[in-house]
């Protein structure tokens, strides 16, 4: 349903994207993960026909996106990173001239606002200046924008970033009903929580190329997944820790160079084996004082697959050449 | 759909769009007609004695024309202004995402700029007519001679739309128009007669399209008294003229406008 290949595009000093190549199939949700600089929104900006690839082609719903821009809009809803939105207008307002823009019709297009609005609670702000809405509604109202002429195809720049732990929960909500419905879907982020959540395969994005592509499981099994992560109060019972841990541990279990801090990667589902590690430690009488349950970042992924993390990876633009793409455990 | 009828309907829903930010708003609206009063009152009191227009005029009726023609012309500062100002607004990225028409958002913005217009020329008329301004031909041709100042004006702003796409910046938008206008209306016949001109300036004054404008509403409102204007075939023919300049600029102007458009939105 998107399908890209060889996009690159270069400003002055930066390559932004230097051959991206992914494709989504139709119904299912594709993550595009990678730091800040990484080239998503480039990426992004490229598919939705805001920006002309330097070389490259790709393809949205059977539709060229460069040899027919205009036909590729109208099968595309896009969200951007920063919301498109007229804050002077109402988020009514707002939505009716989405819709009247994509010729939907002065009735239709009412009918429609309501409708979204009514969707993403903001009935009540519907009739305010979108000036006055909070980021999380205003993010909502750009969403709502772009949902307006049901497009088959929607692509989500940062769909949560900058939101609180309510408005996130709300949005990765209302992403999940937009799947269910049957969009084909693409979004960015920087987390690989939200990638995890949402997406039904990731790939790792860093300076404009692919460096690792599968699922969240595939990947998060290059980091050897979620590690249980223990601080003992006392060094004595190392021994009694480590072997309780051994029992979970899928490989070794690491100790720090004090003796106090453990640690061991687990997997599958890593609540049930620090049940066991807590009774274990019960029943060994083992004082702690921290222990729980780390789900690998994109930080760690990263580590895993280019060796550095992700900031030193953006610093370093042009001096190491970027790994190849990796397929993870396919 | 057309692309002409669809850039039509699309920049209507535009102009819409920038109409409701003048409700919204309505400080700038203040701006919009505070000034052009100014300008009136200025003109009409300070310079009133002390020019002499030609033929048995007063000079305060023969201005009006004037100060209508550069104040519509000045106008075309707000079209570059607001586009500018819409470029670097997260709006533009959502009116690119959408199947609409690619000159819309000029069409939209040069349409709603006519209101503008024609709500400061309404308040001019008025300030004019307590100053003693007065009407003197039919009421047809009366309106012949604002249809045709908002002409000229919607012309001039494709201009501003055209440089608003080049500098997108508000402060750059609002000197350059400056320095480009200034000129035009004060270099024409807008508040000293033709005659009073000599040489290569008044060739320039007879030929610029602002004298013309100004010579037509002069002439439409009857505020000429009786005097002929100078032999130059564009203020013999002042209409025809200024409508050439109108066909000349849109034509030129419109199309580099949308151009640049599409490639400053596609950087
Ligand atoms: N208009 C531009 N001019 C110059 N450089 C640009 C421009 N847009 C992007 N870049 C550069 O291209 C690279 C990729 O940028 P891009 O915005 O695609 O990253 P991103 O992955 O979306 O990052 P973020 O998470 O911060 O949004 C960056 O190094 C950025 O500085
Ligand atoms: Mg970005």
């Amino acid at each position: 349903m998107i399908r890209a290949s060889g996009l690159t595009k270069s400003y002055k000093a930066v390559q932004a994207l230097a051959g991206l190549d992914l494709a989504v199939p139709e119904g299912k949700v594709l993550a595009l993960l990678g730091p800040n600089g990484a080239g998503k929104t480039t990426a992004v900006r490229c598919l939705t026909t805001l920006l002309k690839p330097d070389s490259g082609s790709a393809t949205v719903a059977g539709i060229d996106v460069l040899a027919d821009p205009a036909g590729a809009r109208a099968k595309i809803g896009l969200s951007g990173q920063y919301a498109a939105v007229d804050e002077h207008l109402t988020g009514y307002e707002n939505l009716v001239m989405v819709g009247r823009l994509y010729h939907l019709g002065k009735a239709r297009a009412q009918a429609r606002a309501r409708e979204l609005l009514e969707r993403f609670d903001l009935t009540e702000a519907g009739d305010r200046p979108s000036k006055t809405y909070s980021g999380g509604m205003r993010r909502r109202l750009d969403l709502a924008g772009a949902l307006v002429a049901e497009p088959p195809v929607l692509i989500l720049d940062e769909p949560t970033t900058g939101l609180d732990v309510r408005s996130r929960q709300q949005m990765w909500d209302v992403i999940r009903e937009l799947v269910a419905s049957g969009a084909t879907l693409l979004l960015t982020t920087q987390y690989l929580e939200e990638a995890d959540r949402l997406a039904d395969d990731i790939v790792v994005i860093d300076h404009g190329r692919a460096i690792a592509h599968g699922t969240a499981d595939e990947l998060k099994a290059t980091t050897g997944g979620e590690r249980i992560e223990v601080v003992l109060a006392d060094v004595e019972d190392r021994e009694a820790a480590v072997r309780t841990l051994a029992e979970v541990a899928v490989g070794d279990v690491r100790v720090s160079d004090n003796g106090r801090e453990l640690s061991a990667a687990v997997s599958g589902r890593g609540a049930g084996h620090l049940l066991h590690v807590l009774q274990g430690f019960e029943r060994d009488s083992v004082t702690v004082l921290d222990v729980g349950l780390r789900r690998p970042t994109l930080d760690d992924v990263f580590l895993s697959i280019t060796g550095h993390a992700a900031e030193e990876a953006a610093t370093t633009t042009g001096t190491d050449a970027p790994a190849d793409t990796q397929e993870v455990a396919r | 759909m057309s692309t002409a009828v669809q850039a039509l309907t699309d920049g209507w829903v535009v102009a819409q769009r920038n109409l409701i930010k003048i409700k919204r708003v309505p400080e700038v609206l203040v701006f919009v007609l505070i000034s052009p009063i100014m300008f009136v009152l200025l003109f009409a009191f300070v310079f009133g004695g002390a020019i002499d227009p030609p033929g048995s005029v007063n000079y305060k009726e023969w201005l009006i024309a004037g100060i209508f023609a550069q104040t519509v012309v000045f106008g075309a500062t707000f079209t570059g202004a607001g586009l500018a100002e819409d470029m670097q607004k997260g709006i533009i990225d959502r009116f690119r995402s959408l199947p609409m028409s690619g000159s819309a958002v000029l069409v939209g913005r040069t349409t709603s700029d006519v209101v503008y217009n024609i709500l400061s020329l309404i308040i001019m008329a008025l300030t004019g007519l307590l100053v003693g301004w007065r009407i003197r031909e039919g009421i047809v041709d009366a309106i012949l001679g604002f249809a045709l100042l908002l002409l000229f004006a919607y012309a001039v702003s494709w201009v501003m739309a055209f440089v608003g796409m080049l500098v997108p910046s508000v402060e750059v938008i609002n000197n350059a128009s400056f320095i480009v206008i200034m000129p035009l209306t004060f270099v024409s016949n807008a508040f000293v007669p033709t005659e009073s001109f000599d040489g290569v300036l008044r060739t320039i004054v007879e030929w610029n399209p602002v004298s013309t404008l100004t010579q037509s509403s002069r002439e439409l409102f009857g505020n000429t008294g009786g005097f002929s204007p100078t032999d130059a075939w564009s203020m013999q023919n002042p209409v025809l003229y200024t409508l050439i300049w109108v066909a000349i600029i849109l034509v030129v102007f419109a199309p580099l406008a949308v151009r640049q458009y599409r490639l400053t939105t596609s950087k």
